[in-house]
């Protein structure tokens, strides 16, 4: 297999080209300094930040790879962090252990029963996914609201507050945290044969069904899972603050993260997915956050960069650039490579027929 | 097996039924949602005594008439089978240029068309990433979402006023019918409305928008313009944004870049609620009219109540899973027959 | 009327293609081919999957450009840009899969795109009554303002006839018209064919059924990987030659399965169904399959036989009715669960409901073993391996490539993954919709000798085929499927195909 085939090729080389830009851009980018034993610096921001999108990109992968999508995640980890908050402000020693630790399981509980109920929309009652999820985007942030009261509930906790701003060895907490939910869901889906099945289901779900595949279970674990991680990462985002804004928790996240995913190589049709290429994804999408910031541009006026790179994802992977690049010499005249077969835009490089009678 | 014949002589009521549901089963949503709106102003008037007033009727329009500009746009989209995420921030964006340029002394001539080609240019780069790059339209108006919103700080990052003559005539004037009245704004909102239902239901270009909501091989094995219409339909969507954040500029005397920050999600949830199908090839512009009035009712009592207006989004959030999962049995009952 | 006996002379050529080639990527379809077509005749087009056929349509109607060669239309040369130029120069097609709008009315779809207008705005009362008059024409009764989507496909077929005469055409493209009609329907559409013949409207004729090419069509041109083999008048040509340029070889002589002698004698059957019932298909159907046997299934479009085999393993669950499998009674509410028992189906559409095109043969080889076991309980990587490269070589399936994605496979090949996955499973009983369809004939043989050899491993097996002759072949005994019930079971031995299609169509015969 040569190297500019793999999957995780192009990937890997947006993210070396973004650092090595910042790099030639301003040699402190990548400093990194030693204070109390902990290491700082840009690059240390970066995987600390990345956690709550890495946590909600994960989820997002898992959902995608059943031909899913899951809108809702942002809503999720605004009630996720108004329960926790609004459960330690109401406790009589917010600092306690106890208290945090049954404020963060609550949370996740929540998150958890957020998830399924995406889930039984999508694969019970089989409603499509965007828009399943689309009620949840909506109601969810109202919700927030109202656990708050409508207003921002900040507290101070010194363990809460430990999660996103702690270090252990050397590194942020928040850092460890991404590491162990990749690894763990990694090894669910590689060393099982989830991975092999959710890619079946989301290729094909009747296909899958008939092959005796519980795709309803699949489905419904994926929306579970995507809940749960948007949960934490909700948490991991009320720690960073100490405060529970439900109008901005989590805002734009889920652009943010299906814009990972698809960085990372997975393709929004459903079907194969990467967990690597969605972990570089993501470190993509935050160090040009970062990027963007040390230009100098306000921070509100990044979304005209993130447009311009979804741009230019959407049309590296597009199969009509893919031809262009391929044939200048061959024109196919008129229309386009969709109208032949009218099959997805899958960017496969095999031709539209390719009968090979046996 | 059985085709539906259509007995000749003397239909009985029966027939007429089945006539119907034959031709226009379709429309049982939208009928939905006038039943869902009747019973919101008859609670609301039971309730308040004082709802169903000229006065606050009249406001209803007034107060929403940037959001049914833009679900005229958004149906055109969710009939082919596509979504426009970018309305929201293709108003903001619009919205704060019209004011800036205004108050740098522009005459309001040139602002307006401009304002208009901000929205079309943000709709034509959208149509054409989904139509010649194959590119999801959640994805092709996500970018335009994230231009549109990064554009609107990038004119300015706070609010400007405006105080030009001509655009605030458009919200201040009042014209009177006995207690009711309208301003320039619903004026301009009811006719994209009535322009949109003629150009859906009338015209060549506007079946071709259902063909393809249908299926978008078949159109184009049946020689249908599929390329030119699947850009029209985001072109049309973004000049309707344009001409949202000319309304939303007058209405509120200002442009302001956080403007319309999750108003693509209440556009989607008025369309849906008004009775068009989000896997496209069923709705009607009139459907997301009432959708509109539904959502502006359920905002209007919620001020009324001096609730929480979050409580807005769970109840719009509400309605359109109802909505959803009707439609979802309906369509799962026109599967079966094939 | 031209003769067709008569040689017809190049000027007359209404459509003619000279050296037309067709390549996607390193793949050619079609290689320098040369076809006419003349006023007023039925002509056929014939070759295996992936001779080239879909792809001379698509060139002729202007779905796909040529990367060689000329076409011309009544002697003009023509480049058309998309399906809309070709109609406009005459050329309509009917395709396969029904291509129209269920969401938009009978009269739309007759007229879409050329509707009346009034003003520039579309006139439908006008549109009503354009359609009404052309669907009378068809013999069709159907309100042209009623949804598509609520008639049955064998009317939408007529409509898309009805749309593609609509116009002024000069050639019509019917592209396995046929393949969702019952004998009436077929016989109403051979109707039309005939008056628009008589029209002189050229008909291009593509079938799997021998048949009704030759009961329809003046000329046949025969296609194979891609080249032209030649063009013949239909009276000048045998059958079974036909067969053998298709093929380009001799067709193996497959000897009729040695049947059982006695099929219903004492032997206990494997899997047994009483009064299985699921409106509106199948309305009380008894079925037995012994050990070892085959049991054909045959009946018109429309009689429940893909509906019958979807309830014997648990596809769709029974409104009543038993199921037994050996002699015990079960709940069949999902495939999973008769996968559980011993009862595996091969769908008729393979690519939907079969194979997951863009995974590995591989995986799609163990898929149903896998979720058998469960997401958490992985076959080893070896035990994976051994498994696909057993059943790629017990199969012949070729290429012999088990990370290869099953999409890029033949037909034939990707029918041949699903059987594996199925057997792979050991099932006590397989049931297999429409297992050859769509399948060059080399493969079909392959897959009926197949059947043969489980059979006689022991494993009973249920054959659904729209072709009596197969059935007949392959079955020991068959049933015989009408109106949702199975009418009779007769041994196979005792039928010929003449017999069989008179069971089978039995209700009709008064009228005919």
């Amino acid at each position: 297999m040569t190297l500019l085939k793999h999957h995780l090729f192009w990937p890997s080389a947006a993210l070396a080209t973004l650092v090595v830009v910042n790099v030639i851009a301003n040699p402190n980018f990548a400093k990194i300094t030693m204070r109390d034993g902990d290491l700082y610096g840009n690059p240390v921001t970066i995987l600390r930040e990345s956690a709550p999108l890495m946590l909600v990109a994960l989820g997002m992968t898992l959902v995608i790879a059943t031909r899913g999508i899951d809108l809702s995640v942002g809503a999720v980890m605004a009630v996720s962090g108004a329960v926790s908050l609004t459960i330690i402000a109401d406790a009589p020693d917010p600092g306690s252990l106890g208290i945090v630790v049954t404020a963060i399981a609550t949370a996740v509980l929540v998150a958890l029963v957020l998830g399924a109920w995406n889930g039984f929309l999508v694969s019970v009652l089989g409603i499509q996914p965007i828009i399943a999820t689309l009620v949840l985007m909506l109601a969810g942030r109202g919700v927030a609201l109202l656990i708050t009261g409508g207003a921002i509930t900040t507290v101070t906790s010194a363990p809460y507050k430990f999660i996103s701003n702690g270090y252990l060895i050397l590194l942020p907490v928040a850092f460890f945290i991404w590491v162990a939910v990749v690894a763990v869901v990694a090894l669910i889906e590689r060393r099982t044969a989830l991975g092999m099945l959710t890619e079946a289901v989301g290729i094909n779900p009747e296909a899958s069904r008939l092959a005796g595949v519980r795709s309803r279970g699949i489905i419904w674990g994926a929306y579970i899972a995507s809940g749960v991680l948007a949960g934490v990462a909700g948490i991991i985002n009320a720690s960073n603050t100490m405060a529970a804004d439900s109008n901005n928790a989590g805002y734009l996240i889920e652009l943010y993260a299906i814009l990972a995913v698809v960085l990372g190589g997975t393709s929004l049709m459903g079907g194969k997915f990467s967990i690597a290429g969605t972990v570089i994804g993501v470190l993509t999408v935050t160090t040009l956050d970062k990027t963007i910031q040390f230009f100098g541009v306000p921070p509100a006026q990044s979304p005209v960069f993130f447009a311009v790179v979804v741009v230019i994802v959407v049309l590296v992977q597009s199969p009509r650039v893919h031809q262009w690049g391929r044939s200048l010499s061959r024109r196919r005249s008129g229309h386009g490579p969709g109208d032949a077969g009218g099959e997805p835009a899958a960017a496969s490089a095999t031709p539209t027929r390719q009968e090979v009678s046996a | 097996m059985s085709a539906t014949v259509v007995d000749a002589p003397a239909p009985t009521a029966m027939d007429r039924v089945r006539t119907f549901s034959a031709r226009r089963a379709s429309v049982l949503p939208t009928l939905a949602a006038i039943v869902i709106l009747v019973i919101l102003l008859i609670g609301a008037q039971a309730e308040f005594g004082n709802f169903l007033s000229p006065r606050n009727l009249s406001a209803l329009l007034l107060d929403h008439a940037y959001l049914m500009v833009l679900a005229v746009g958004m149906t055109f989209v969710i009939v082919t089978g596509g979504i426009d995420l970018s309305v929201g921030s293709v108003m903001a964006f619009t919205g704060i240029l019209g004011s800036s340029m205004l108050a740098s002394g522009t005459p309001v001539w040139i602002v307006i068309p401009v304002m208009l080609a901000g929205g079309a240019a943000i709709g034509t780069l959208i149509g054409v990433l989904v139509q010649y790059f194959n590119v999801q339209p959640f994805i092709a108006s996500l970018a335009g979402l994230f231009l549109g919103r990064g554009l609107a700080y990038v004119v300015s990052l706070s609010s400007i006023r405006v105080e030009n003559e001509p655009i605030l005539w458009l919200q201040q004037t009042r014209f009177l019918i006995g207690d009711w009245y309208i301003t320039p704004t619903g004026i301009i909102a009811l006719a994209v409305v009535a322009a949109g239902a003629v150009i859906m239901a009338l015209t060549r270009f506007g079946r071709t928008v259902y063909a393809i909501g249908g299926s978008e091989q078949s159109a184009r094995l049946m020689g249908l313009s599929v390329a030119r219409t699947k850009v029209l339909v985001y072109v049309i969507s973004g000049l309707c944004g344009g001409l949202a954040g000319l309304l939303l500029t007058a209405y509120s005397g200002a442009g302001y870049p956080r403007n319309g920050i999750g108003t693509e999600l209440d556009v989607i949830a008025c369309v849906v609620i008004g009775g068009t199908l989000l896997t496209g090839g069923r709705g009607y512009v009139l459907g997301s009219m009432i959708g509109v009035f539904v959502f502006a009712t359920i905002n209007t009592i919620i001020s009324f109540m001096g609730a929480e207006q979050s409580w807005t989004h769970i109840i719009i959030g509400a309605l359109l899973l109802l909505f959803i999962v009707v439609q979802r049995a309906i369509v799962a009952r026109s599967d079966r027959r094939t | 009327m031209p003769c067709q006996d008569d040689p017809v002379d190049e000027a007359q050529a209404l459509v003619q293609l000279d050296g037309a080639t067709v390549r996607f990527g390193a793949f050619t379809a079609l290689d320098a081919v040369d076809f006419r077509m003349f006023p007023g005749e039925v002509h056929s087009l014939m070759g295996e999957n992936g001779a080239g056929k879909s792809t001379l349509i698509k060139a002729i109607t202007g779905a796909l450009a040529l990367d060689a060669g000329v076409l011309r239309i009544g002697g003009v040369e023509r480049h058309f840009a998309g399906p809309r130029d070709a109609q406009d120069a005459g050329v309509s097609t009917v395709y396969q899969e029904v291509d129209l709008l269920e969401n938009l009315s009978v009269a739309e779809n007759v007229f879409l795109g050329r509707e009346p207008r009034r003003l520039g705005l579309i006139d439908h009362g006008a549109m009503r009554r354009d359609a009404a008059a052309v669907l009378e024409g068809l013999g069709l009764d159907i309100d042209p303002a009623s949804m598509l989507g609520r008639h049955s496909l064998a009317v939408q077929q007529l409509v898309a006839i009805a749309r593609a005469i609509s116009t002024d055409v000069r050639v019509l493209v019917l592209d396995e018209p046929t393949s969702s009609l019952d004998l009436d329907e077929v016989a109403e559409l051979f109707r039309v064919i005939r008056e628009l013949k008589e029209r002189g409207v050229a008909i291009l004729f593509v079938s799997h059924f021998l048949d009704q090419v030759y009961e329809m069509s003046d000329r046949i041109t025969v296609l194979r990987d891609g080249r032209l083999v030649g063009e013949y008048l239909t009276t000048e040509l045998l059958r079974i030659d036909l067969v053998k340029k298709m093929l380009g070889r001799d067709v193996a002589d497959i000897a009729p399965r040695e049947h059982l002698v006695e099929p219903e004698s004492a032997v206990e059957p494997v899997i047994s169904a009483r009064g299985l019932t699921r409106a509106p298909g199948i309305r009380g159907a008894d079925v037995d399959v012994a050990e070892g046997e085959v049991l054909g299934v045959a009946g018109l479009l429309g009689s429940g036989r893909t509906e019958l085999a979807r309830l014997l393993t648990g596809v769709d669950r029974a409104q009543a009715g038993i199921i037994r499998i050996e002699e015990r009674e079960h709940r069949l509410d999902s495939p999973r669960r008769a996968m559980q028992l011993g009862v595996v189906y091969s769908s008729e559409n393979r690519r939907t409901e079969g194979l997951i095109g863009d995974l590995s043969i591989e995986d799609n080889i163990v898929l149903a073993l896998q979720a058998q076991q469960g997401a958490l309980k992985p076959l080893s990587t070896a035990r994976r391996r051994e498994l696909a490269v057993s059943w790629i070589e017990a199969l012949n399936i070729k290429p012999a490539d088990p990370d290869r994605p099953v999409r890029t496979l033949s037909g034939g090949n990707q029918q041949k993954v699903l059987l594996a996955r199925l057997l792979a499973l050991s099932p006590r009983v397989i049931v297999l919709d429409e297992p050859t369809r769509g399948i060059d004939v080399g493969a079909k043989v392959e897959i009926q000798r197949l059947v043969g050899e489980l059979a006689d491993n022991g494993l009973s097996v249920v054959f659904i085929s729209a072709e009596l002759e197969e059935v007949l072949r392959v079955g020991d005994r068959v049933a015989i499927l009408r109106e949702g019930e199975v009418a009779e079971t007769v041994a196979a031995a005792s039928l010929n195909p003449d017999t069989l299609m008179a069971l089978v169509a039995q209700p009709d015969l008064p009228e005919a």
